[in-house]
Order: structure tokens, then C-alpha cells, then sequence
């Protein structure tokens, strides 16, 4: 178990770093005129070359890379037109544009996201997860048909088609629910909540059908092994076949599913987050990419390689606990 | 049901080398035809409803994109006119569901005064190309990719193992939505214009470069298995090169999964195509686009005319929902063992 953490840890690293590289040399090296394009169009001459200057691009992108991944463990400072800005320990740049460190931006868009997609899940992993495992057990019945033909139609249908219904229907028509905000679950619980029904709906239901899809043609694939039979043969109650040896095997793939998943929810989900106009990661993440505001896109796209290359080592280890047939070695 | 010609196929196509060979039962009571796998999956599919309605839409799509064109001069209507004198000072279209006449099939746009009927058309015209492109050259690259893999091993396999879990490390869409500005603004100078063609290419590039990964695991697991059979034993037993190996006899057996993963690949580009264009990334004005459309339409959601967002959301929806579902009825046609 420990070799193979420090393994996956490795190779995780060298992912994460390649990543980093890639990124770097296309957003800083690429642009013929990073200041110019980070700065705006209304820039003049003299702002273009203080900002070529705090951002060091006057210096060899060699020592630009590693000033980056300097500020990211021990911190940096950036000199903005005079102005020494303190860039703390996991500094990911400064932006010009919003005037702040691109730490501040995503600690702010942080926990919108999280919210998202933490409500998300808990609807795709009940809903989903639970009518695909009764569709299975009920296979061939009504309820399974139009469980799964309700499933091939949400697995087809946009976050911003059903998000966009939803608002129609729910808030600009009849004014069931406010327009989606994000209040912080510390202030009121209860505003956050209701402020992140339609992102939680949109998100959860689209997801499930896939979910429900997986988890039937899984389950009927477990409901056929072997150790199925031995379990009925030794005269368990259905019940106790279904729930204790089947659905036990049957969950583990979808656990690793979800947590790729969730790995990749966590860098932002853009659409859901711009149907809603809510500032997460995401919809960050997205502006930044209008407005060509370099330092926070690269952030962006580095956390979210973060999230998804660290949600895969945790699944793995995850694998190794659920199902006792697979050894690390 | 044991020895008729459609159960000598319980194994899937895809591992199969030669036609089918058929059981000759002990009484000789009914002719039997011998058919290819390609000629049986032809059958079962034809026998699929499902796979009737939806080629039927997807054709339906597919002559829209492909005459818009036509239709526009028999509408009589381009797709650029302007015909603001029938908007409200507000800019909604005057009369009902945004302003739906026999003159406007699908109503105007809001603000703008286009006629809908006609971006739209001319907008599946441009998911339809960029999806088939990006499928296409993503689905090449990935079987590349997956038989030299597959078939060569050694560090050859592992790099490009590694490359694979490298290249689906990237968080896709944000990266997508970031690089592509950055390409069109390195290639062309600050306050050039850049060519609406420059832009879909760079889409085009982009989706094949993020699109090959699963295709090349898929086609890599399939010669693995396959590159150990004994015809292909026998082809270098008689001085065979690794090329004509590859091609010749490995590749004319994984064409199934190849042409599910790529009738499944196409819905995928279209949603994600359009999903940048709701971002209002990538295809930009004049070139008419359909998840664009969407993204004007969502600023009106609020107001009288929501029609302006639903038209051209279901759109997308019923266009995405006719290629998956002709995707999962061909998977199930050459896989009878996936089918429910």
C-alpha cells in the first residue's frame, strides 16, 4: 500500500509538473505580446512595460517558470508600477486586470463551486445510483423501461437546456424559486440551499441518467455471477442477496466513477455555473478567458488538473478499501 | 435457436477473423445462408425501430445543414438579413412565440432581427462540420495511436500509456475554452481580423487533439488481444511486415468498436461544440451558430420571448439525442452482446 502510494504520488507529480510546463509556455510564451494581451486594449505604451517588468517577462522563461513555481511553496513578491504587492505562499500570480492576487479570485469562487457540485452529487449518487440499481432488479418491467428511457433523454440533453427550462418554468414564470445565488453555508444554511436548488437540480438530474445506465448494466452483470448463485443457493432472502453480496459488488466501478467525476466538477463547472450566473471556478475561469486575463486562466486550468490528477490517486486507494480482491502491489 | 445462423455470431464481431461459419444442423430441413457479421449487424438493425426513427432525424439534419443554401433561396431569406422594423423599441419581435408567421417559420431573433429559421439551419452547418471533422481526424488519430501501442509494446506501449493518462489529466473544457483565444490571437497581430475559417480550425484542432484518448485505449485493449491470433501468427510465419500486419489483417477486424466509438464521438462534438459557443468561445459573428444562438436566447429567457432560447436549445437536444441514439442501436447491432 505505501509503495504504491509513493508510486502513484510520483507519477502524479510528474503529471502535475508536465501540466504546469505546457500551460506555462503556451499562455506566457505563445502570445506574441503577453503584456499587451493581459493588460487590455486600452493600455499605453509605458503601463505595457511596467507590466512586461512585474511580471518579469523581460527575463528568460526558464526563470519565469521557476519564479512561478517559487511563489506557489514559499511565496513571492510582484512589483506593480512601484507598488511591491505580497503574493503569500500558494501564489498562482497576480492579475492585472481584477487588481489582486489570483489566490484572492479563487478562494472567493471556490466554495461556489463546491456547493455545486457537492448538492450535484448527492442527487446524481441517490436518484441515479437508486433507480438504475431497482431498474436492474425490475429489469424488463414498465418501471425499468421508463426509467431508462427517461435516462437516454437526460443523458442527451444540455446543462443549459434543462438549467434554462428550469429558470423558465420555476423562477421567471412562476416565481417558485429566487434566482439561483450563492449565500455562504456559515450565514444561512437556508438561503444557501435555496439559492442552489436549480444549479443542484440541473446538475443532479443530467447526471443521473448516466449514473442510472451505469449502475443497471452493472448490477444485472453482478446479479449473473457466480457467488450471486452460491449466496440464493444457500437460501438468503432476496433481500439480503441483493443488498449484502450484490449491490456491494456492483458499486464499487461506480465509486471510481464518481470520484473522476468529482475530480473534474471541482475545476469548475462551467456551464452549469454560467446558466446560473454564479461566479464559480468555472464561470472564473471562463471571464478570464473573454477578457484574456492570463495569470487567472492558467491558475484555473492548473487547480483543476490538480483536482482531477489527485481525485484519481484517491480513487485508486479508495478501490483497494471497497473491493478486497485488488492488492497494490 | 442454438445452430440458426444468428446465434453462430453470439460472439461479438470484433473478435471475429473470418465470416461466419455456419452450424450445419444433423437435418438439413431448412437452407442455410451463410452472411457476414457486416450483413448480419445490417439485419438486426433494420429490425431496430429506435434506429429507424433516429437515422431518419439524423438524416433529416444532416440534408438541413447540407441544403441550407437552397432552402435559403427558396425561403427567400438569407441568413444575415436584418429585419429590425418588425421588432418593438425593446427589440422583442412583434406578434406571438417571438414573433412566429408564415413568413418567419421560427420567429426572429430578439434585438437583432434575423430570421430564426435561417441562423439555424446555417448554424447546423457549422456544428455539423466541425463534428464530423473533429470526430473523424480524432477517431484516425486514436486507432494510430492504439495499434502502434498495442501492437509494438514495450516502451513504445508505456509512453504512449502515459502520454494517454497525461492528455486526460487536462481538465478539458477549461482548457479548450482558454487555448483557443490564445491560438487565434498568437497567430494574428493585435487588431487583425481573424478569418471565421481560422477560427473553426483551431476548434476542429483542439477537439481532435483532446477527442483520441478513448479510442486509443479501446483500440489498443483490441490488439492486444488480437495481435496474438494464430492468422496473424501466420501472415509473419509467411514474411509478412509489421504494416501490412497492421493494416491488413488486424485493422479490417476492429472496424466495429471503431465505427461505434465514432457514430458515438459525433453527438459528443456537436454538445461540445455548442457548449463553447454558449460560453460565446469559439465561432464567432458573422459565421451563424447554433450553440451561440442559445447563449443570445438565454438574455432573453426573462423576458416575453423565451421562445428565442427554446428553439434552438431543443435544437441541439433533438440533434444530440438522434446521434446517440443511432450510435447505441449500431453498438448494439455489431455487439449483440451488449444489447439488453
Amino acid at each position: 500500500m505505501f509503495r504504491f502510494l509513493i508510486k502513484r504520488l510520483l507519477l502524479a507529480s510528474t503529471t502535475l509538473v508536465a501540466i504546469s510546463i505546457v500551460t506555462f509556455l503556451l499562455f506566457f510564451a505563445v502570445p506574441s505580446s503577453p503584456a499587451w494581451v493581459m493588460c487590455g486594449r486600452n493600455c499605453s505604451p509605458e503601463r505595457i512595460a511596467q507590466v512586461e517588468q512585474s511580471l518579469g517577462l523581460d527575463q528568460p522563461i526558464t526563470k519565469q517558470y521557476t519564479d512561478f513555481v517559487q511563489g506557489i511553496f514559499v511565496g513571492r513578491t510582484i512589483d506593480d508600477a512601484g507598488t511591491i504587492r505580497e503574493c503569500e505562499a500558494p501564489c498562482l500570480g497576480y492579475s492585472f486586470r481584477s487588481k489582486e492576487p489570483v489566490t484572492d479570485t479563487i478562494t472567493r469562487s471556490l466554495p461556489i463551486t463546491v456547493s455545486i457540485v457537492g448538492g450535484a452529487m448527492v442527487i446524481f449518487l441517490t436518484v441515479g445510483v437508486g433507480l438504475g440499481m431497482l431498474a436492474a432488479l425490475k429489469k424488463g418491467t414498465v418501471f425499468d423501461r421508463v426509467a431508462i428511457g427517461a435516462s437516454v433523454g437526460f443523458a442527451s440533453t444540455q446543462t443549459y437546456t434543462l438549467g434554462g427550462v428550469l429558470l423558465l418554468v420555476l423562477v421567471y414564470s412562476t416565481g417558485l424559486l429566487p434566482n439561483p445565488h450563492y449565500t455562504p453555508i456559515t450565514e444561512n444554511p437556508l438561503d444557501w440551499a435555496s439559492g442552489m436548488l436549480l444549479p443542484w437540480i440541473t446538475l443532479g438530474l443530467i447526471n443521473s441518467a448516466m449514473y442510472a445506465r451505469l449502475s443497471r448494466a452493472q448490477m444485472i452483470e453482478t446479479l449473473q455471477e457466480d457467488f450471486v448463485r452460491t449466496a440464493r443457493a444457500k437460501g438468503l432472502s432476496p433481500g439480503v442477496v441483493n443488498r449484502r453480496h450484490a449491490l456491494r459488488a456492483a458499486i464499487t466501478p461506480i465509486v471510481t466513477i464518481a470520484g473522476v467525476d468529482l475530480g473534474a466538477y471541482l475545476g469548475g463547472v462551467v456551464i452549469t455555473e454560467s446558466v446560473f450566473s454564479l461566479n464559480g471556478i468555472g464561470r472564473e475561469a471562463a471571464q478570464a478567458v473573454t477578457d484574456l486575463n492570463l495569470p487567472i486562466v492558467m491558475a484555473t486550468v492548473l487547480l483543476a488538473a490538480f483536482f482531477i490528477v489527485t481525485m484519481n490517486i484517491i480513487v485508486d486507494m479508495l478501490y483497494a478499501v471497497i473491493d478486497p480482491r485488488v492488492r497494490l502491489g | 435457436m442454438s445452430n440458426t445462423p444468428a446465434a453462430a455470431d453470439s460472439r461479438s464481431p470484433s473478435t471475429e477473423d473470418t465470416a461466419v461459419a455456419v452450424v450445419q444442423p444433423e437435418t438439413a430441413a431448412k437452407a442455410f445462408v451463410g452472411r457476414s457479421p457486416g450483413q448480419l449487424a445490417w439485419i438486426r438493425l433494420k429490425r431496430d425501430r429506435t434506429a429507424f426513427a433516429s437515422f431518419i432525424t439524423v438524416v433529416f439534419f444532416i440534408l438541413l445543414a447540407v441544403l441550407a443554401p437552397v432552402i435559403s433561396r427558396l425561403y427567400g431569406i438569407t441568413a444575415t438579413e436584418g429585419f429590425s422594423e418588425k421588432l418593438t423599441y425593446q427589440g422583442l419581435p412583434t406578434g406571438y412565440l417571438g414573433g412566429i408567421s408564415g413568413e418567419h417559420w421560427l420567429g426572429l431573433e430578439a434585438g437583432i432581427g434575423r430570421d430564426l429559421f435561417m441562423q439555424l439551419i446555417f448554424g447546423m452547418r457549422t456544428s455539423l462540420i466541425i463534428a464530423f471533422l473533429s470526430a473523424t481526424i480524432s477517431i484516425v488519430l486514436g486507432v494510430i495511436l492504439g495499434i502502434v501501442s498495442g501492437y509494438f509494446g514495450g516502451w513504445v506501449d508505456q509512453t504512449l500509456t502515459w502520454f494517454t493518462d497525461f492528455m486526460l489529466a487536462f481538465p478539458f473544457l477549461v482548457f479548450a475554452l482558454a487555448i483557443i483565444p490564445i491560438i487565434n490571437t498568437a497567430s494574428y497581430d493585435v487588431g487583425e481580423e481573424v478569418p471565421g475559417s481560422f477560427r473553426i480550425a483551431v476548434i476542429i484542432g483542439v477537439f481532435a487533439l483532446f477527442g483520441w484518448m478513448t479510442t486509443a485505449r479501446l483500440v489498443r485493449g483490441q490488439i492486444l488481444s488480437l495481435r496474438e491470433r494464430e492468422y496473424v501468427e501466420a501472415a509473419r510465419a509467411a514474411g509478412a511486415g509489421s504494416g501490412h500486419i497492421l493494416f491488413k489483417q488486424l485493422l479490417p477486424n476492429i472496424w466495429a468498436p471503431i465505427l461505434v466509438s465514432f457514430s458515438l464521438a459525433l453527438p459528443g462534438f456537436i454538445a461540445a461544440e455548442a457548449a463553447l459557443s454558449f460560453l460565446n468561445i469559439g465561432v464567432v459573428e458573422p459565421t451563424p451558430d447554433l450553440g451561440r444562438l442559445v447563449y443570445y436566447g438565454r438574455q432573453w429567457l426573462g423576458t416575453p420571448d423565451w421562445a428565442y432560447f427554446l428553439i434552438p436549445a431543443t435544437t441541439v437536444f433533438i440533434a444530440v439525442l438522434a446521434f446517440n441514439l443511432l450510435g447505441d442501436s449500431l453498438r448494439d447491432a455489431l455487439d449483440p452482446k451488449s444489447s439488453k
